[in-house]
């Protein structure tokens, strides 16, 4: 199905997109739903965006939902894992 | 019938008097034929949906998809103007009827044109064809699986999409729906319920379920491909606009 569901979210980072330039990201957008290139019928996909700079400013990633769950709990695991004052 | 055929994207007059893209296919020669206005998916106005823009015009009609995301991100790539229209909320119902509007009014007007209109949408599209069709002249309609025609969105759903229950009733044109067994949005039940008020209201419709098949089983580009069901699909497909579209 297409789920519709979107959840936003602001960030403040920067990756690495469009002819392996960095840029300023400042958007998050994450949705289960169909992929454009991953081989799955549904992943968790996640924009890595800068609007302002046009709908080609952006890092895509398609996981499946158990990485998606294991990239999760790395995150959280990196985080963590450094002195509370550094993460704070 | 020749195979030949012309297609090319072009600008519309779309919602609100708008400019938007299209793309649009013919079949070569001068016979008058119907019109086929092609609704893409949310994942966009991509290659997969233009391949059946060209197919209607092998098919013998005159085909339209206007890029339902062409205000949020013009000239983009296909999958990069989804991810954008989709962060910005996706496509509003009243809009999405003035774009299709605008694409059966240049379908319309062309002099190959028989006057008869069918319109077509997979996925997100299958809502939004019968979404058009309740809400303009159609002559065909056809809902490929599309999900929440009938039934209510989950609590919290950010994107303002609604069952069209209470549309139904304004539905201008004959309804061909396929659906895959295995699919959950929309679910069997989901059918059943849309094929009992079309069926109380007296309204033509046919559908076609599918065992083995569940959401997107026509896209030959992700797992989702059935063979069996897309096959029978497309036959379905034809001899229904056949039947309808027909001179």
């Amino acid at each position: 199905m297409c789920t519709y569901a979107t959840v936003n979210t602001e960030l403040d980072g920067s990756a690495k997109g469009p002819e392996s330039r960095w840029f300023h990201v400042s958007h998050g957008t994450v949705y289960f739903d169909h992929p454009v290139h991953a081989m799955a019928d549904h992943t968790l996909n996640i924009d890595f965006a800068d609007p302002s700079r046009g709908p080609g400013a952006r890092v895509a990633v398609e996981l499946t939902a158990s990485s998606a769950r294991a990239l999760v709990e790395a995150i959280e695991g990196a985080l963590a894992s450094a002195p509370v004052e550094m993460t704070a | 019938m020749s195979d030949s055929l012309c297609a090319e994207t072009i600008r519309i007059k779309g919602y609100g008097g708008d400019e938007v893209e299209a793309y649009v296919a013919s079949p070569t020669g001068d016979d008058r034929r119907g019109g086929v206005v092609v609704i893409h998916h949310m994942p966009g106005y991509d290659r997969a949906t233009k391949e059946i823009v060209r197919r209607f015009a092998e098919l013998g009609y005159d085909a339209a998809m206007p890029n339902l995301y062409w205000r949020e991100a013009p000239g983009a790539a296909p999958d990069d103007a989804a991810a954008t229209a989709r962060a910005q909320g996706g496509v509003p119902d009243e809009r999405l009827v003035g774009d299709v509007a605008g694409a059966a009014e240049w379908l319309r007007a062309l002099p190959t044109s028989n006057g008869k209109l069918g319109v077509i949408g997979h996925c997100s599209g299958g809502r939004q064809s019968v979404l058009a069709a309740c809400n303009l002249e159609f002559d065909a309609a056809v809902d490929c699986y599309g999900a929440f025609v009938v039934g209510t969105p989950p609590d919290g759903f950010p994107l303002k999409v609604t069952g069209l229950e209470d549309r139904l009733p304004k539905l201008s044109a004959p309804l061909l729906g396929l659906f895959g067994n295995d699919d959950q949005h929309p679910s069997p039940e989901q059918v059943d319920t849309l094929e009992e008020i079309l069926k109380a209201d007296d309204r033509p419709y046919e559908f076609h379920r599918y065992d083995d098949a569940g959401h997107a089983f026509f896209s030959v580009d992700r797992p989702a491909y059935r063979v069996a069901a897309a096959n029978d699909g497309w036959e379905r497909i034809e001899a229904f606009f056949d039947k309808y579209l027909g001179a």
